[in-house]
């Protein structure tokens, strides 16, 4: 039966932004760690620790979003755990992030000067001291416009999860549309949703850019 | 000197690698504590290497490395414990441009344990003072001038005490008029009985400090001797023809 589009329609989709936002945040603080991680290790003097990060990255890279989706939802039916398509996401997610901020990062600490850690080791500060007090804070600033910018992506990325049936916002609209079958307002609105999340992250990535510019040629 | 005989540097057959090409042939040096020391020779020959294997940010092939008795291809913790003696000061400064003045001199001895908070101040701003820049301590790097800049590079090595001193190339990256205000700063720390070992082709600053001028070429020193025999009557061509071109 086809009912009319309406209000509650509306307050679904709206109330499914929440799990995007949710699972845009868990992906993120996941991938941070998992990234400094790969970043660190893909630029640290251990052969090993760049072959095994580069391996990672070039895995996470070099395959879709959507089959990793799978891979982790369905992985868990193998490893005799309960389906749960939050934590598949949250997994997969997390990884994906790991690899590309992973990259992000060790580009941008590779750009810090090599003078810089050669003063910092001449001072006979530990790889600790150095990482802390020396290279990531100038990183960190190299970094931070590439980093909102594919936290733009992470966001758009989590509508994927919709497919192994997380109801985040594209999943609601696929409900709603399937009762209403009014398909360009359901889906719509829901792209503007998407639209009015990460227009503004990409303006503050643009101004941030800016600003590293400006530092740079002073 | 009190403990004129003891060594602050000891090279015995250093040689060091870049791939194939040999940028250090079988050196053996030996400083003496108190020496200062110049070290000059054309670009590639291989004196910045020389220096930089003393705190390791060069690692060697072969031979061996004793910094104030402790040698440095011993292993265990000796590369630390050598780095923590061993003050240096590069060409391009290498300021952290992130801290200020103060913060650069005292993120070190904080971080290493050396002192606490008002201690590591305490000595900052004695260096600083030393350097007769203190009314810059919170400043940021890219506040200052080359030669301010490298003369905090300079407090800043300071600040951990060090018993040596290495200056790669100190003043090639300053313009022409601030090369004095940073050479002056050298000659106060050579004249105070520090260790120095200086890779730079400032001949005045060779004839005014130097116990021992040292020419390198294609990674062997070729020459070596008190500044007036250095100077006044060089034995070979090479540092002839080099001597030469520099004047």
């Amino acid at each position: 039966m086809i009912r009319q589009f309406g209000p509650a329609d509306i307050l679904f989709i709206i109330e499914a932004v929440r799990w995007t936002l949710l699972l845009s945040v868990i992906a993120f603080v996941g991938g941070a760690v998992g990234g400094l991680i790969v970043a660190l290790a893909r630029s640290s003097d251990s052969i090993a620790l760049r072959r095994i990060s580069a391996v990672f990255i070039r895995i996470f890279q070099g395959t879709p979003l959507l089959m990793q989706l799978f891979l982790f939802y369905f992985g868990l039916a193998v490893l005799n755990l309960p389906i749960n398509p939050l934590l598949a996401a949250a997994v997969a997610l997390t990884f994906h992030a790991s690899a590309y901020l992973g990259e992000i990062w060790r580009g941008s600490i590779q750009a810090v000067p090599t003078g810089q850690l050669e003063a910092a080791t001449a001072l006979s500060l530990s790889y600790r001291d150095r990482m802390q007090s020396v290279i990531l804070p100038q990183a960190a600033r190299i970094g931070v416009a590439p980093t909102v910018g594919f936290l733009v992506q992470l966001i758009k990325g989590t509508s994927l999860t919709s497919i192994i049936g997380f109801t985040e916002l594209t999943r609601a609209g696929q409900i709603v549309n399937n009762a209403t079958f009014d398909p360009f307002v359901v889906f719509g609105l829901v792209a503007v949703i998407y639209f009015l999340i990460c227009w503004p992250l990409s303006l503050y990535a643009r101004r941030l850019e800016a600003r590293m510019r400006r530092a740079f040629t002073r | 000197m009190a403990q004129s005989k003891q060594l602050a540097v000891e090279m015995r057959g250093v040689s060091k690698f870049f791939g194939a090409f040999q940028a250090l042939k079988a050196i053996d040096l030996t400083v003496e504590t108190g020496e200062r020391i110049v070290i000059c020779g054309p670009s590639g020959s291989g004196k910045s290497t020389l220096i930089r294997t003393i705190n390791q940010l060069e690692t060697i092939q072969s031979g061996t490395i004793t910094v104030d008795g402790i040698e440095l291809t011993a292993g265990g913790d000796n590369v630390g414990k050598v780095r923590r003696e061993v003050g240096m000061v590069f060409q391009q400064f290498n300021l952290f441009p992130h801290l200020t003045v103060l913060q650069n001199c005292m993120l070190a001895p904080l971080k290493t344990g050396r002192a606490n908070k008002s201690s590591a101040e305490a000595t900052a701003r004695k260096y600083l003072e030393r350097v007769k820049i203190p009314e810059q301590a919170d400043k940021f790097p890219a506040q200052l001038s080359g030669g301010q800049q490298q003369r905090v590079a300079i407090a800043r090595a300071l600040c951990m005490e060090p018993r040596i001193m290495l200056f790669d190339e100190p003043t090639s990256a300053l313009d022409p008029e601030m090369v004095k205000e940073v050479l002056d700063t050298m000659i106060d720390l050579a004249r105070e009985g520090m260790t120095m070992l200086c890779v730079t082709h400032e001949m005045e600053f060779a004839r005014a400090v130097a116990d021992r001028v040292i020419f390198m070429e294609a990674g062997a020193i070729i020459e070596q001797g008190a500044p007036e025999e250095f100077f006044g009557n060089p034995r070979s061509e090479r540092l002839r023809n080099f001597l030469g071109q520099i004047a």
